[in-house]
């Protein structure tokens, strides 16, 4: 089977304007990892449960593995490489950190980047909001009670800078 | 318990670690990336037990894109023998034949083929123009089934091994293990009280979010060069070179950073597949397991059939035990029946007691550890009847179970007699806790505990510590990091010479740079690996203290080492920093060096508390609260053990609950996702609370005892234990979801 003809792709990433070639096929998981290096955002499952992918499409939260390369045309992209600022790490790593939020850390790219939406958005959200929104990501490790710590923290952090 | 003051021991410092996996620079192997490198794609069967009559790859082969094609006739004839993988052993003709099936399949899943091409998708479509023909054998999937005479045989060679004697006929039942201790039927016949119940549990998967992968790169001189996602570096090299049979010291494994195991992660699956593609294609060569073929093909524990029985007397002390115990190995010998057999009676002074164990091949994935592999099965069932027991002589259960805890001297049913251990010390903190104290009121809520063992063992670690000019120190080991050990390990080596954690860069090495180490697993790494890096620093000091002797003109014995580290010879005393750099400047460079095998156990007990409510609508259970309580001797970084203590925990919760395998009739497995498997999310557990117990191990220089596995044991029972309080009904199966809870509520209502 010959591949399909590739598609030219214009798109954003973290602040970027980023030129990239895909087969129609492709996810943009794959496009990110294999065409652009950016192997911050995970593959767990690749059928959209695990949420190790996640990464922003114009503000919002998608599983990578879900979206197609091709359909990211002009659109604006965030993962998790782009979420620390140069050298200073985004309150919300910092305090996975300092909360040992994470493990082995597979997962870690992808509540990093779930968890930022949802604080943008709701820096003071409550413990069943957080659990709520943050139910497509899984982890097996930690059970979760350090994350949604974690989480909390990063907001009041954002809440007392903004 | 320990109360000696640690600067560093005790702190929580961020892990070295850390910003490379909160950025997304961490490298897993599926990150790796290497020039010319093709993808590889599995066949697998689609049978739960076949007769592969042919393979015709022809089609395959001419595919454009693709550079090389496998089956099982590449792979070496390997011998029938054991190979010690550390935490347990492994028959290499097995090991071989699973990675890629010889003459027959026996399970859906099982590896019949492997492409090597220019893109996994193009790897894949040839893959499937890959002409397979079988004949269709019957199969069987529950262990009870497996076990009868009649039932179909896996292996036409296998005859049981009872306690060295073989049996004549073959059959699925590789071993039959047997423990006693005292006269069981004796004792039961003078039991005042006596509770007896079967129990079943389901097949769980370890369900680490990254899927098994390997990259292989076959140089032309015959250097193997392997990079992977294993718990252990050199016994994934080991099996390896054994199943290729090429020399070890061909073979270099690199460990990743890896995406969780827990257990799981030991047995090599891609690795002599991925090898041989990449000899075959002169090409490096990555694979990457889909998740169903995780489900399918790697892991998972067994599912178990269990007949427990315990008798006690009027005042409440046990005396007599007895257990048949029944536990899926999977397609290949070597399941975890033993640690079961040893577990069943581990947290009680049982006078006397009988075990049985049967370790039954059926047509299932090849099980391998999960986290105190074989333990929470037994305990499922052993904390059920202890309540039971207690309800039946009108005592409480936490009270029966102060009662008649195991201590110091107590023996297990398997022969050891305990060294100082904490199960009373947890089961006190259990009473002491807020949780316990604080009543659970509302309809259809109930409150569990149960206790919880694991063996927690030693094994062999290296370490090696290279003194930099500025007295910092760079820490080579060799367990790879699942949790944070890099900085739990580099910890105990900083509190040694008076540094500061930051002072060390810790380093997992590969197996040509690491001294020998043993896996990640058996709740070993803190303990054992943390010991050798406090060997090296001892070992470093040790040769400071000679060139420092030279340098202050005096003998080494003069010189002291202060428990800050610090070095004082006559009238001088100066930091672990400052003889560092007037060392290095004398133009010594130190490295300290240490390997160690501790044969001990560390014996990890704990105890946890379970809060639920059921929804008598659906049978639903909801956690309320829980709390997780566990002597860890010492933590070295609290957080760490938290997070064992409260991963462990979602993860009993999980297999408690929901989690399970769900066979259709041609026992192929129906829900190889994560979306209809379903393991717990966020929003399925509350806050896991944690009480660290730290009673110390004299077996380690700072009391460290293993702590990664025992959380996963007591959830199911402490759940069983709650929903039984909750609607009077008795959980026997595991997992207690909700189509299960509502119907045995329903006969429950039906019968009283």
């Amino acid at each position: 089977m010959s591949a399909s003809k590739k598609a030219h792709v214009t798109t954003t990433i973290n602040g970027e304007s980023t030129d990239f070639l895909c087969e129609p096929r492709h996810s943009l998981l794959e496009v990110l990892r294999d065409n652009l290096g950016l192997t911050g955002s995970k593959e767990g499952c690749n059928n959209g449960n695990c949420g190790a992918c996640t990464v922003l499409l114009n503000g919002r939260p998608v599983d990578s593995c879900l979206v197609l390369g091709v359909e990211v045309e002009g659109a604006e992209i965030e993962t998790v490489e782009g979420i620390a600022c140069s050298s200073n790490l985004h309150p919300v790593q910092q305090c996975f950190l300092e909360g040992a939020a994470l493990q082995c850390g597979i997962c870690t790219p992808g509540f990093l980047v779930a968890s930022k939406a949802l604080l943008d958005k709701d820096p003071n959200a409550s413990e069943e909001t957080i659990r709520f929104d943050l139910s497509g990501n899984l982890c097996r490790c930690t059970g979760y009670d350090k994350i949604v710590r974690a989480v909390q923290a990063a907001g009041q952090q954002m809440s007392a800078e903004a | 318990m320990t109360s000696t003051q640690y600067r560093v021991i005790g702190s929580r410092p961020v892990r070295h670690d850390g910003a490379d996996k909160v950025t997304g620079k961490a490298i897993y192997t599926a990150d790796t990336k290497l020039p010319g490198m093709l993808a590889g794609f599995v066949l697998r069967s689609p049978h739960a037990h076949a007769k592969i009559v042919s393979i015709d790859t022809s089609e395959a082969e001419t595919t454009p894109g693709v550079h090389a094609v496998v089956t099982g006739k590449d792979f070496p004839n390997v011998e029938n023998k054991m190979a010690d993988l550390g935490e347990g052993s492994v028959n290499l003709a097995y090991l071989s034949s699973n990675c890629m099936a010889q003459q027959k399949v026996l399970y859906r899943g099982h590896a019949v083929a492997a492409v090597a091409a220019t893109d996994v998708h193009i790897a894949e479509a040839a893959a499937k123009k890959i002409k397979v023909e079988y004949e269709v054998l019957d199969s069987v999937t529950w262990v009870l089934d497996a076990m009868k005479e009649d039932a179909p045989l896996l292996h036409a060679d296998l005859v049981t091994d009872s306690m060295g004697d073989k049996a004549e006929n073959p059959s699925n039942i590789p071993v039959h293990l047997h423990f006693e201790k005292g006269d069981a039927g004796k004792a039961f016949e003078e039991a005042d009280v006596i509770v007896e119940r079967e129990f079943k549990t389901a097949t769980v998967h370890q369900g680490y979010i990254e899927p098994h992968a390997v990259v292989a790169d076959y140089n032309e001189d015959g250097r193997l060069k392997i990079w992977t996602a294993t718990q252990g570096s050199f016994t994934a090299r080991q099996q390896t070179a054994e199943v290729l049979q090429i020399p070890l010291g061909n073979v270099l494994v690199t460990p990743c950073e890896i995406g969780g195991g827990f257990g799981g992660k030991i047995t090599v699956y891609l690795e002599p597949t991925a090898a041989i593609l990449s000899k075959k294609s002169g090409r490096p060569v990555r694979i990457t397991m889909t998740r169903a073929d995780v489900f399918e093909a790697s892991g998972p524990t067994p599912g178990s059939f269990m007949r427990v029985k315990i008798g006690a007397k009027n005042d409440g002390t046990m005396i007599a035990g007895e257990a048949w115990l029944a536990y899926d190995a999977g397609a290949y010998p070597g399941g975890m029946i033993g640690p079961g057999c040893m577990c069943v009676f581990s947290c009680y002074d049982i006078e006397h007691a009988v075990v049985d164990g049967y370790d039954v091949c059926l047509n299932k994935p090849k099980t391998s550890a999960y986290r105190a592999p074989g333990a929470t099965q037994v305990a499922f069932a052993t904390e059920q009847l202890v309540d039971e027991l207690a309800a039946k002589l009108g005592m409480c259960e936490l009270e029966i179970r102060q009662k008649n805890a195991v201590k110091e001297g107590s023996r297990r049913v398997d022969g050891p007699v305990y060294p100082p251990i904490g199960l009373e010390e947890c089961l006190q903190a259990v009473q002491n806790s807020d949780h316990w104290n604080t009543p659970l009121e509302g309809p259809n809520r109930g409150r569990g505990i149960a206790a919880g063992f694991w063996f927690g063992c030693g094994l062999k670690s290296s370490a090696a510590c290279t003194v930099n000019s500025d007295g910092t120190i760079n820490l080579l080991e060799g367990s790879t990091d699942i949790g944070g050990s890099r900085t739990s390990i580099a910890m105990q080596l900083a509190e040694v010479l008076g540094l500061e954690a930051d002072d060390i860069n810790p380093m997992v090495g590969d197996t040509d740079t690491a001294g020998y180490t043993d896996v990640t697993g058996g709740s070993r790494v803190t303990f054992a690996t943390g010991m050798a890096a406090y060997e090296a620093g001892r070992d470093l000091q040790q040769q400071m203290k000679t060139l420092a002797a030279d340098l202050w003109d005096c003998s080494a014995d003069e010189i002291t080492v202060g428990e800050d580290g610090s070095f004082t010879g006559g009238d001088k005393t100066v930091g672990f920093k400052e003889l560092a750099t007037e060392l290095f400047q004398a133009g010594e460079h130190l490295v300290g060096r240490a390997t160690v095998s501790p044969e001990c156990p560390t014996n990890g007990f704990g105890a946890q508390i379970a809060d639920i409510e059921v929804d008598p609508e659906t049978g639903k259970v909801t956690v309320l609260r829980y709390t997780t309580i566990q002597d860890a001797g010492k933590a070295i970084h609290p957080s760490y053990v938290e997070g064992q203590l409260q991963g462990g925990t979602v993860q009993g919760i999980g297999w408690a609950l929901n989690e399970e395998y769900f066979y259709k009739a041609d026992d192929t497995m129906a829900n190889a996702s994560f979306l209809d498997y379903r393991m717990p999310t966020m929003l399925d557990v509350p806050m896991i609370d944690t009480i660290i117990v730290e009673t110390g191990n004299p077996d380690h220089p700072y009391g460290v005892r293993g702590v990664g596995e025992t959380p996963i044991v007591p959830p199911p029972a402490a759940l069983a234990n709650a929903i039984f309080n909750a609607t009077n009904t008795r959980m026997t199966e595991l997992p207690m979801s909700p189509p299960k809870l509502w119907k045995a509520m329903q006969s429950n209502q039906t019968s009283e």
